[in-house]
Order: C-alpha cells, then sequence, then structure tokens
C-alpha cells in the first residue's frame, strides 16, 4: 500500500517469530518481551533468546495485563498468577475452576473478577469480595486511593475495598465491558456491549456518550499525557479528546489510521502523540495524531492483532497475532 | 460441502426442556458415548454432569437487553463471554452444547447468535434441541408458556420417556407438539437413547427435511424409522389439534423469487411481526442466483447466507415456515407469494 502521508516504513525493523498460539497480551516485563498465550504459556524474552513458562497448564489465558514491573494472568482454570522479569509464576489466587474475565492492578494490589465475584486483593495481602449484580466484565484501579471500578450490566460500580457500606453505582442501561480511567483519575471510560463507549465525570457523574463504532470496542488506550483516549472497534483509530473539562463532550473525535480494515488493537507511544495501531487483517501502522501521518510496521496477513505494547521508554513495540503470529520493532535511534 | 469462504464456523446446539425432561440424561449420553467429537459444554448447574470434561462452562443465564430500540432484543450476556473465551482454545473442541435451564425462553440463547457480531463471526447456531416429557409435557403446555415456547423453537424434538405411558397417550403428545410445531424433526426415546447424529449437527439436512414436509402430512404422526412401539400405522385415529394461540404458516412458491421484492418484504414483516414470530426459516430460490438463499430467524433477527449451487435434477422452488403466536397469516402467504419474480 503507497501512501502519500506515509513517511517511510518501519517493517525492515521488526523481528518477526511464531508465538505457538493466540497471543492474549503483549508487555515488557522488567524490559523484557512477555507474550500472554491462549494455550496457558508466557514466552520470555528476545526472539532469539525465548523460554515458555507453562503458568496455566492444560489451561487457556484468558487475560492479561501488565505494569511494566510484572505480567498478570488469569485462566480458563480459575488461577491469577504473577510472573517476574525472571520468569517465576507466583500463584495469586485460585477461585477454583471459575473462569477469570478480568485483572486489575497497581503496584501490589491486585484484583480480579470471577463471574459475578469481584475481588481486592492489597499490598498486604488481605482479599476482599464484592458481589457484582452480574457478571464483571471489566476492572480497572482508580489512579490514586485503593479503589477499583467493576463494569457490569447498566452501569460500573466504584468499591472502596477498605470500607464497609454499599459502594456508589453509577447507571447506564446496557452492558458494559472494559473499563479504563484516565490517569488524572477525572474520568472512567467503559466500552459496551452496543459499540459505543460510555463515560462519566466522576465530580459529578455526569454522562458521556461515545458512538458511532461499527463494532464493539475491546482496545482502549490513553496519550503520555492523559488528554487523549485511543479506541478500536472502527476502521481507524478513534482518538477522543479529554483535554478540556467536560472531555470529548460536543466534541468529535480524531480518526487516524483510516484504511477498510477493522482496528482490533491500540497503544499510545509512552512519551509521544502516536499511537500504535493493529487491524484485523494484521497490519500494525503507527500513527502521530498531529497530522494522520502513517509508518507501517507490519505486512497484512495472519489474521487480526490481538496484543499490542510498548516499553517503558518507547523504543520498542511488541506484539501479537490471534494466529500465534508475532513481533517486535526496535524504532530506529 | 459449503461455498462459503469464511472459515468454518463451530457449531452451537441448544439444549432445552422443561424441568426433569431429562436434558442432563442426554446431555450425559452425549459426552459418554464415543463419537470422536470433543464438545465444550456450557451448563448452569456444576456437578450434574457425570462426566469429567475439561471444557464444561457454568453458565449465569443472564439476559440482557440491547439498548438498540428493539424490544424483542435479548442476549445471553454471559453467553457471549464464554464463547469469547472459547475461541482461545480454538481447534481443542469441534462443537459447542449449551444447556438452559428448564424455565428458560430459548429467545435470548438464539438472538445472541444473530446479535452479537463476535459470536456470529465464531460460531453459528446449529439447532435447538428441546427435550419433551412423553407424561407431562401436554399438562404444562396447558400450565407453563416457557413449555410452548421451547416446542415452538425446536428444530429437534425428543419425545422422552416413552416408556412412561400408553400408546394412546404418546399419540397425544405428539399431536399437541404438532399443533405448535410441524416442522422440527420428532424422535421418540426412553432415557433420551436417540442417536446423537439425530440430535447434533444438523444444519442443511434439518432444513431441507422440514421444509419438504407438508403440515397436514406431519399431523398425521412421526416418521422416523424407531417405531418400536405399538401403532405400526400412523394414519388412523389421531387427533389433528389446534393450539388456541401458536401457530405455524409454511409457503411454498415454484419458480423464483425476486431478491428486490423478498428482502424488503422479510425485513418488514420480522419487523412488524417480530414479537409474535418465534422462529422464521426457509430456503429461497433468488431469480439469477446459482446459490440456494437460506435463513433462519428469531423474532425480529434473521440471518441469511447463500449457500450451496441448485443441483441441475433439482427444481428451484422457495419454501419459507413461520411458527409464532397470532400470526396473520394470509399477510404472510399473500406477501411472499408476491415475491415471485
Amino acid at each position: 500500500m503507497t501512501d502519500a502521508r506515509a513517511t517511510g516504513s518501519l517493517t525492515q525493523h521488526a523481528r518477526l517469530f511464531e508465538a505457538g498460539a493466540h497471543v492474549v497480551a503483549a508487555a515488557f516485563v522488567g524490559g523484557a518481551p512477555m507474550l500472554a498465550l491462549a494455550d496457558g504459556a508466557v514466552l520470555i524474552g528476545e526472539p532469539e533468546d525465548q523460554k515458555r513458562v507453562d503458568v496455566h497448564p492444560g489451561a487457556a489465558i484468558l487475560t492479561a495485563i501488565s505494569d511494566g514491573k510484572m505480567l498478570l494472568t488469569g485462566g480458563d482454570d480459575g488461577r491469577v498468577v504473577a510472573i517476574q522479569a525472571d520468569g517465576a509464576p507466583q500463584e495469586i489466587a485460585d477461585e477454583k475452576g471459575r473462569w477469570i474475565d478480568a485483572l486489575a492492578m497497581r503496584g501490589k494490589a491486585y484484583a480480579w473478577s470471577a463471574g459475578k465475584q469481584v475481588r481486592a486483593r492489597d499490598e498486604t495481602g488481605t482479599v476482599k469480595t464484592w458481589s457484582a449484580p452480574s457478571t464483571a466484565r471489566g476492572l480497572a484501579f482508580q489512579p490514586k486511593g485503593y479503589r477499583l471500578a467493576a463494569t457490569h450490566y447498566n452501569g460500573a460500580t466504584l468499591w472502596f475495598p477498605k470500607v464497609e457500606g454499599v459502594p456508589q453505582t453509577l447507571e447506564w442501561k446496557g452492558a458494559h465491558l472494559d473499563a479504563a480511567f484516565s490517569p488524572d483519575g477525572r474520568f472512567l471510560v467503559t466500552s459496551m456491549q452496543e459499540n459505543a463507549l460510555h463515560g462519566w465525570r466522576l465530580a459529578d457523574s455526569r454522562n458521556m456518550r461515545m458512538t458511532g463504532y461499527p463494532a464493539k470496542t475491546r482496545s482502549l488506550s490513553w496519550s503520555h499525557d492523559g488528554q487523549w483516549l485511543a479506541t478500536s472497534g472502527a476502521d481507524a483509530a478513534v482518538v477522543w479528546p479529554f483535554k478540556d473539562k467536560d472531555g470529548p463532550m460536543g466534541k468529535a473525535p480524531r480518526e487516524c489510521g483510516v484504511r477498510e480494515a477493522r482496528v482490533t488493537r491500540v497503544a499510545f507511544h509512552p512519551k509521544a502523540l502516536v499511537v500504535a495501531t493493529g487491524y484485523a487483517d494484521g497490519v500494525i501502522l503507527l500513527c502521530r495524531l498531529a497530522d494522520a501521518a502513517e509508518i507501517p510496521v507490519r505486512d497484512p496477513g495472519g489474521g487480526p492483532v490481538s496484543a499490542l505494547s510498548w516499553d517503558a521508554t518507547g523504543a520498542r513495540l511488541l506484539f501479537g497475532l490471534e494466529t500465534g503470529a508475532a513481533g517486535v520493532l526496535n524504532l530506529p535511534a | 460441502m459449503t461455498t462459503s469462504h469464511e472459515p468454518e464456523k463451530i457449531p452451537v446446539t441448544v439444549l432445552t426442556g422443561y424441568l426433569g425432561a431429562g436434558k442432563t440424561t442426554l446431555l450425559n449420553r452425549i459426552l459418554s458415548e464415543p463419537h470422536g467429537k470433543r464438545y465444550a459444554v456450557v451448563v448452569n448447574e456444576f456437578g450434574e454432569i457425570g462426566i469429567d470434561n475439561e471444557l464444561i462452562v457454568g453458565a449465569d443465564e443472564e439476559v440482557f437487553e440491547m439498548n438498540n430500540g428493539c424490544i424483542c432484543c435479548t442476549v445471553r450476556g454471559d453467553l457471549i463471554r464464554i464463547i469469547e473465551g472459547l475461541m482461545k482454545r480454538k481447534g481443542r473442541f469441534d462443537a459447542i452444547i449449551v444447556e438452559t435451564t428448564g424455565l428458560a425462553d430459548p429467545a435470548p440463547v438464539a438472538q445472541t447468535f444473530f446479535v452479537d457480531e463476535d459470536v456470529r463471526e465464531a460460531a453459528r447456531l446449529d439447532a435447538v434441541v428441546t427435550v419433551a416429557d412423553a407424561k407431562w409435557l401436554a399438562q404444562r403446555l396447558r400450565d407453563a408458556p416457557e413449555a410452548k415456547n421451547q416446542i415452538a423453537f425446536a428444530d429437534v424434538i425428543i419425545i422422552n420417556k416413552t416408556d412412561l405411558v400408553s400408546a394412546a397417550e404418546l399419540r397425544e403428545v405428539e399431536a399437541r407438539i404438532r399443533a405448535i410445531n410441524p416442522y422440527a424433526a420428532l424422535h421418540r426415546a426412553k432415557k433420551c437413547d436417540v442417536p446423537i447424529a439425530d440430535v447434533l449437527e444438523r444444519r442443511a439436512f434439518d432444513l431441507d427435511r422440514i421444509l419438504d414436509i407438508e403440515p397436514d402430512f406431519l399431523v398425521a404422526g412421526d416418521h422416523d424409522h424407531d417405531h418400536e412401539h405399538d401403532d405400526g400405522h400412523h394414519h388412523h385415529g389421531l387427533k389433528h389439534y389446534h393450539d388456541e394461540d401458536m401457530q405455524s404458516v409454511a409457503i411454498r412458491l415454484e419458480g423464483d423469487v425476486d431478491p428486490a421484492k423478498f428482502m424488503p418484504w422479510i425485513n418488514r414483516v420480522t419487523q412488524e411481526q417480530g414479537l409474535n414470530i418465534l422462529r422464521c426459516k426457509g430456503i429461497v430460490a433468488m431469480k439469477g442466483d446459482p446459490k440456494r438463499f437460506v435463513f433462519q430467524g428469531v423474532h425480529m433477527m434473521l440471518d441469511g447466507d447463500s449457500q450451496r449451487e441448485w443441483k441441475p435434477d433439482e427444481k428451484r422452488e422457495s419454501k419459507v415456515v413461520f411458527i409464532g403466536r397470532d400470526l396473520a397469516e394470509e399477510d404472510i402467504r399473500n406477501g411472499f407469494l408476491a415475491c415471485a419474480a
């Protein structure tokens, strides 16, 4: 594909490899590439020196997240496991075969959900349980304070695990899936079953509707400055402005990386306003928000991109596909 | 077999039946038989299944209304999540079986396969299989609307526990079933001892078979081969019931249908009468199309696809069936016949 706006290609700088199974999540942990795989394993290390750690033997990893220091995996064996940079797995929880649907972490505090059961484990290892009104599909820790958001049918609930009493529920009709707080903690955004995003301004619980997606949004990524939210679910990365006090209310989103293929994953660069955008046809582009310039990272083929992650400095991008194709891009200095 | 370029979708069998009819017995049979297939099974109650299977998933039957302005549009939220999870194990199972609770309305589970794009891409509804209790069904049809819905929705009905009723009682219950749903494949069983092939992987086979049978003919009884019962002949002494509120309409049209007329018509009928239509299905000969157009629907939801080519010796004709409550039969019939090319 040639594009007048394209400023060259980075495909030569991406080292491709085969992960061996559907890539559920990608992360750099302590600088080392890690891929969480649907066959229950985590693949750790550089393409030429990888080791597989069987974190969920005989099971599938359904969800995985990372803060750069640790990878947290949830499996259909009901287990939540933390993997350090050296690959040592530590079991955090065992829900006895009940699927782990969602995870959240902040520092040494973890949260997970299995069906309606939402559990939070603080730094000291104390576990508290809250029962959601319906299956909790998404979890997110508020940036400050030990407070967890859990999405469910007809809304999301903000829960202080250490505080007794009734948690605050933010209501909005419909089934809410993934959850993300803005980095400044002002907004909570959820993706919905109805191909839309919903947001709440937490100061006054004001509702924000973000609609127009042809498919479900299952990937959300905040810019480093917290002013933009990149989302999947359209034939472009849809990027909503959150700079103003009203967030995206009354504003149109930016679109970048417009192609005739559905965006499946997005990942904002940790230092620049550049979105790594993965598509259903296997293409990965870097898109610059300022001028919508595009740089190809991966050529078409091999199925939908299912995982994208930058390292902490923004020098490397790790990616994986549903078919098990994977790669790591080293940006030229 | 299929001419579709899409990757093969995972077939899903939905198992319904009123409390105590024998769903779990059937499920245990399916899982324990040496058929060489691997099933992922979605159940409501863990522990009832006596077979070890790593792919048994507990469900919560969470019925969600979609915010899309369609009042009958409900889906099973838990099922969407479970199928998304199961797709991560793709290649480790051949088909999915979803067991519903005895009091469940089959509509949300069936609609899930029409409404959710991700589910639709990954899986297809193969058949709704309803297990009916030979002894108690007639009474349930009177006092439990769920039981009637389950019969109306079915592609396959297993009349179970036939050893507990007399030949006359059995004919009575079959006639009651046929009054509601003349098109489902009907099987008699004791302890759900039906051949697994009659229950799973039905798709095109059933549609062809169902639509080839005249409803009046069917009312005369079951024409399956497993007649170990007494009657031997099916045509005498059978009652022809009309259910008070559930009907079916079957229409056949010789020759081709004009897609420019048919598509707006089927959309309009299902929009206008979707609340009352429980199921619809059909095979349509579209003018100028060498392939058969096959569709099925649940309430207002429709799903259609070009299927295999018409065979050279096959008569090009179109057949549609609607099952529902208080259907405007004449309106539907005339509307479809007006779609002739």
